[in-house]
């Protein structure tokens, strides 16, 4: 594959926005179908990478490097460069990324107004996310970052539910405040480095030989600074992932956002925060991960928990699902916290395992919604009866999302657990309580919803149809397929895992 | 020539390099002329356009200058270097986008009763602006200033039946005759103490007089200057003025007051305080050790003045239901923003400054553009008149959207790079609270820019009729988006044209003749 797969990949978006942008107003059919379809450029582009990705590499593969923007000092010049290039941690999330765009524009058909300007922008997100992932330096990251962000305003605020403006509001100002911390240790990072590059500043923040480690030489980087800059960092990425009390903005914009944006946020979106700090807080401070590994444990704990008891009182289907995410999210952080193989694979298998349940469950919600108007299960009730198939798989993802064996997020789970109870017994057996909530929580919420008596008036609702059964059987069989075949996930990373785990923990 | 023309000294200057200046003044008396001859209710937009071809010249002749060898004329009273030149480009093209607005603002019947004088007072306070670039001696650059100020307090009134226009042109003036007082007491102090006028000549007798017991009043009159200077960028703590007078002027003006008119009081305030403080060095009697000055105390109170505006600006901003009157709080606080560089001093303090003017220059060109076309379309300059604008004049809307992010500094615009090198000089000088304050006050100003793509976007106008857009306002939209957007994208042409053809370091070479 030539070097220019990745770059082509991440703006492959763009090709259905161009496209889009010649499609009349009054076409609302050829518009949806249009921008459904230019979601599966990337989707095939990112499938083919999958096939050609090389496990046994080290380090970032298909780099492609731009010279970009040079800041002239005196005579020199800082050069700020466009380098795109993946390794195993940012493959399976850009898989995901495109799998995730793609049902997301399906489920996005039921998107009753402005239909050209939601898929505009729901392919400026899908970009931005792709290069989130691809990119190789903190500059570019930021910028594909503030592009899934600004986008996600629109889209929140304009399709949505009665309240959407406040909630877009809220999201935007979280996010922005999680952006401009970010912002500021990757200024501060490129003036005491000198560089952008992720790698390069990951060896010079590592290597023994590198002056920025050596007490007594120029540009040695003092331990309190290196805190500093690290705890920055996870107060930006908390908001995005987000941590217990931070999670605020999510509540509201999954109550009130459309369904395939929340999709995408849940699915894609909270997980920028978990790569990031992988990418950048482990791999950069390796020291201060490893030190305050209690600390991530305890946050993570706490979302678990938290989450998982405010779940369990929600009536609103939506709300429980937020705080569900909020529980899973604390999953991410209890592998990242274990320092070690298994955690670490525990918490990237964990992002993707939620980021296609979480998809998959919004999706049905969606479906129920609009069939009966609402979400609430005190209003709902027996509707296995009617819609036979929606309920199957309703029970079937939650089933995977409570961690079923065989499924997707047993694994996960498991493996998270595993490594965390190598290394912080208690924190783990108390999170594990929240792994017993989560069963609860899960199916008093289906039950709720599926079981029991049905209403007069949901008798003869219609079940899922072709086109939407499509969405769900193709999320729910990668959800299985994960959990009884994790090497499809696992093989890419190890060798990626091997570079990072040496140096914590080490 | 050895003095053999009857011209003496004069005939040896180098003139040409003023023809920028001449072109201009010359443009303004033809069009007075003009006006005095035609016929009275002749249509008076052909003066516009002559002004505006004018206004090309003189660009032509500035692009000419630039990359020359530093010229200096009567002692620095005139001076021509990198930075006069980049700051004359920036007034130009500010004046030239002014120009195009106001022909389809300007109306006989109206509002503007004489509009004749609109434009050459217009061409008068360039010339001015352009005076206070590129000079090296207090006594030009005050004329330079007063030249501006007054052309300006005439322009804000020029609405004579407004009472808005009228109560705005008044404040303008009282407030503007008091920091002008200020900071002539301020300079009077150094001339006292140094005996000249002459920027260089001050600065090397200022070090002797510093370290022989006068710091008091060399520090006097600093603050003192710059608290009268800071009037001119409507920085804090002489910003209260902005929110009034950008309220009650016509709003081509207020965009000349937010870009042109800001940008020379940066010109001024870097020109005065560089030259002239820029080598006093504190002695450390202990250990034998110099600090300059400038950068190591007086750097400080810049900064507190930078961090100040963009705290009070962005704050009051938010509670703005005027549109004018929070594009003046957005203006204080990017004031604050463009102090930055001023106040960190790093070697790329200069090129950060004209970046970000660029950058401001192009989005508040275009939004003050489009701001005028939308009030004066519902008759209000409530915020609330862009409501439904998306679906009235939806490449208005969009090129609004990106002019609002450039100014909150968002990619993908002029503004995030702008905002982005800007930065950097905090983080190299260590002062992280001030980084701290500017993205803090950044993510505070989402708050009022994103209500304004809220209302274009997500509420529903009172007419769904679309807008007519004239043409004059569609081309300064059209270049101000597609200079925004490419500067954005690539930053680089811009950033190595100021690097390479704007030396700072020219600056501080004393004239050679």
């Amino acid at each position: 594959m030539a070097n220019y797969f990745l770059t082509i990949l991440t703006f492959s978006p763009l090709l259905g926005v161009l496209l889009l942008a010649f499609v009349p107003k009054s076409l609302p059919g050829t518009i949806k179908a249009l921008g459904t379809l230019a979601t599966l450029v990337p989707l095939v582009l990112a499938l083919m990478l999958y096939a050609n990705f090389n496990s046994a590499a080290e380090g970032l593969q298909l780099v492609q490097q731009w010279n970009w923007i040079n800041i002239p000092v005196g005579d020199q010049a800082i050069p700020i460069n466009f380098e795109v290039g993946i390794d195993g941690l940012s493959m399976p999330l850009l898989v995901l990324t495109t799998v995730i765009a793609t049902i997301s524009a399906l489920a996005a058909l039921t998107v009753n107004k402005r239909w050209k300007e939601f898929y505009i922008l729901f392919l400026i997100v899908e970009m931005g996310m792709l290069g989130v992932f691809t990119s190789a330096n903190l500059f570019q990251f930021f910028i594909f970052f503030e592009f899934t962000i600004i986008p996600m305003f629109f889209m929140m605020g304009i399709w949505g539910y009665k309240d959407r403006e406040k909630a877009s509001m809220k999201f935007l100002l979280y996010n922005g405040v999680g952006s401009a911390i970010m912002l500021i240790v990757f200024v501060a990072l490129f003036i005491l480095m000198g560089t952008l590059n992720m790698e390069e500043i990951k060896q010079l923040l590592t290597s023994p030989m590198s002056p920025r480690n050596v007490p007594d030489m120029q540009g040695f980087i003092p331990e309190s600074l290196r805190l500093g800059l690290f705890l920055a960092l996870l107060a930006a990425f908390a908001i995005k992932i987000p941590i217990v009390p931070f999670h605020t903005w999510m509540l509201k914009a999954y109550q009130e956002a459309h369904p395939a944006v929340i999709m995408i946020s849940s699915g894609v979106l909270i997980k920028i925060g978990g790569y990031a700090l992988i990418r950048m807080n482990a791999a950069f401070f390796p020291e201060w991960m490893e030190q305050l590994s209690t600390l991530i444990a305890v946050l993570g704990v706490i979302n678990i928990l938290y989450g998982a008891v405010l779940a369990l009182v929600q009536d609103e289907l939506k709300l429980m699902l937020a705080y569900s995410s909020v529980s899973h999210m604390g999953i991410v952080l209890l592998g990242l916290a274990a320092m070690n193989a298994e955690g670490f694979q525990g918490a990237i298998f964990q992002m993707v395992s939620h980021g296609l349940i979480a998809a998959l469950m919004f999706y049905i919600v969606a479906l129920i919604h609009e069939r009966t108007g609402t979400s609430n299960i005190r209003e709902l009730g027996g509707l296995a009866k009617s819609m036979p198939i929606i309920s199957g798989i309703l029970l079937t993802a939650m089933m995977a999302s409570a961690g079923l064996p065989g499924m997707s997020g047993f694994i996960s789970e498991f493996m998270s657990f595993v490594g965390l109870f190598g290394t912080k017994p208690i924190i783990a057996a108390i999170g594990a309580l929240g792994i017993i909530l989560t069963a609860v929580y899960l199916l008093r919420a289906t039950l709720g919803a599926t079981f029991g008596p049905i209403q007069q008036k949901h008798e003869s609702l219609s079940d899922a149809q072709a086109i939407e059964v499509v969405p769900m059987v193709v999320l729910l069989s990668l959800v299985i397929l994960i959990g009884i075949y994790p090497a499809v996930l696992s093989e890419p990373l190890q060798t990626t895992l091997q570079n990072i785990v040496p140096r914590i923990g080490g | 020539m050895n003095g053999a023309s009857k011209w003496g000294n004069l005939a040896q200057y180098d003139w040409t390099v003023m023809s920028p200046e001449f072109t201009i003044l010359g443009v303004a008396t033809l069009l007075s002329l003009l006006d005095l001859v035609m016929n009275k209710n002749s249509d008076r937009r052909i003066l516009a356009w002559i002004g505006f071809i004018g206004i090309l010249i003189a660009g032509y002749f500035v692009v000419q200058n630039t990359g020359q060898n530093v010229v200096s004329i009567l002692n620095d009273m005139y001076r021509l270097d990198g930075f006069a030149n980049a700051f004359k480009l920036i007034f130009l093209v500010g004046v030239a986008f002014v120009f195009l607005i106001s022909i389809s603002y300007v109306d006989e019947k109206q509002n503007v009763k004489h509009s004749g004088e609109y434009y050459y007072l217009m061409l008068m306070a360039l010339l001015g602006a352009m005076l206070m670039a590129s000079s090296a001696d207090l006594i030009t650059l005050f004329v330079g200033l007063e030249l501006l100020s007054i052309a300006s307090y005439i322009m804000v009134g020029t609405r004579k039946n407004h009472i808005q226009s009228n109560e705005s042109a008044f404040k303008y003036v009282v407030s503007g005759g008091i920091a002008s007082a200020v900071t002539l007491y301020g300079m009077s102090f150094i001339y006292g103490l140094t005996g000249s006028t002459n920027l260089y000549i001050m600065a090397e007798r200022l070090s002797n007089v510093f370290q022989n017991g006068f710091d008091f009043l060399v520090y006097l009159s600093f603050f003192l200057m710059l608290v009268g200077l800071a009037f001119k960028i409507s920085a804090v703590p002489y910003h209260m003025w902005a929110p009034d007078v950008y309220q009650g002027a016509p709003t081509p003006i207020t965009a000349f007051l937010s870009v042109v008119s800001k940008a020379a009081g940066f010109a001024i305030i870097l020109r005065i305080f560089l030259i002239i403080f820029g080598n006093l060095v504190n002695l450390d009697m202990t250990n034998g050790q110099q600090s300059s000055v400038l950068v190591d105390t007086l750097g400080l109170y810049i900064a507190i003045v930078a961090g100040a505006s963009m705290i009070i600006g962005n704050t009051l901003a938010m509670r703005q239901v005027n549109i004018k009157r929070m594009m003046a709080y957005s203006g204080i606080a990017q004031a604050g923003y463009l102090l930055v560089p001023f106040a960190t001093l790093t070697v790329l303090m200069f090129e950060q400054t004209i970046f970000y003017l660029v950058a401001y220059l192009l989005a508040n060109m275009g939004a003050f553009a489009i701001i005028m076309l939308v009030n004066r379309d519902r008759q209000t300059e409530d915020v609330k008149s862009f409501a439904g604008l998306y679906h009235r004049a939806p490449w208005m809307a969009i090129a609004m959207t990106f002019f609002l992010l450039s100014l909150a500094g968002l990619p993908i615009s002029a503004g995030f790079f702008g905002k982005f090198y800007i930065f950097m000089s905090t983080i190299v000088h260590s002062s992280y609270w001030l980084a701290g304050i500017m993205l803090a006050t950044s993510v505070v100003s989402y708050f009022y820019y994103f209500s304004v793509i809220r209302q274009m976007y997500m509420r529903p106008g009172q007419t769904e009729a679309p807008l007519k857009v004239p043409f004059t306002i569609a081309a300064v939209v059209l270049v101000a988006l597609a200079g925004t957007i490419a500067v954005g994208i690539m930053p680089d042409p811009v950033l190595q044209y100021i690097h390479h053809n704007f030396p700072l370091q020219q600056m501080f070479q004393a004239s050679g003749q």
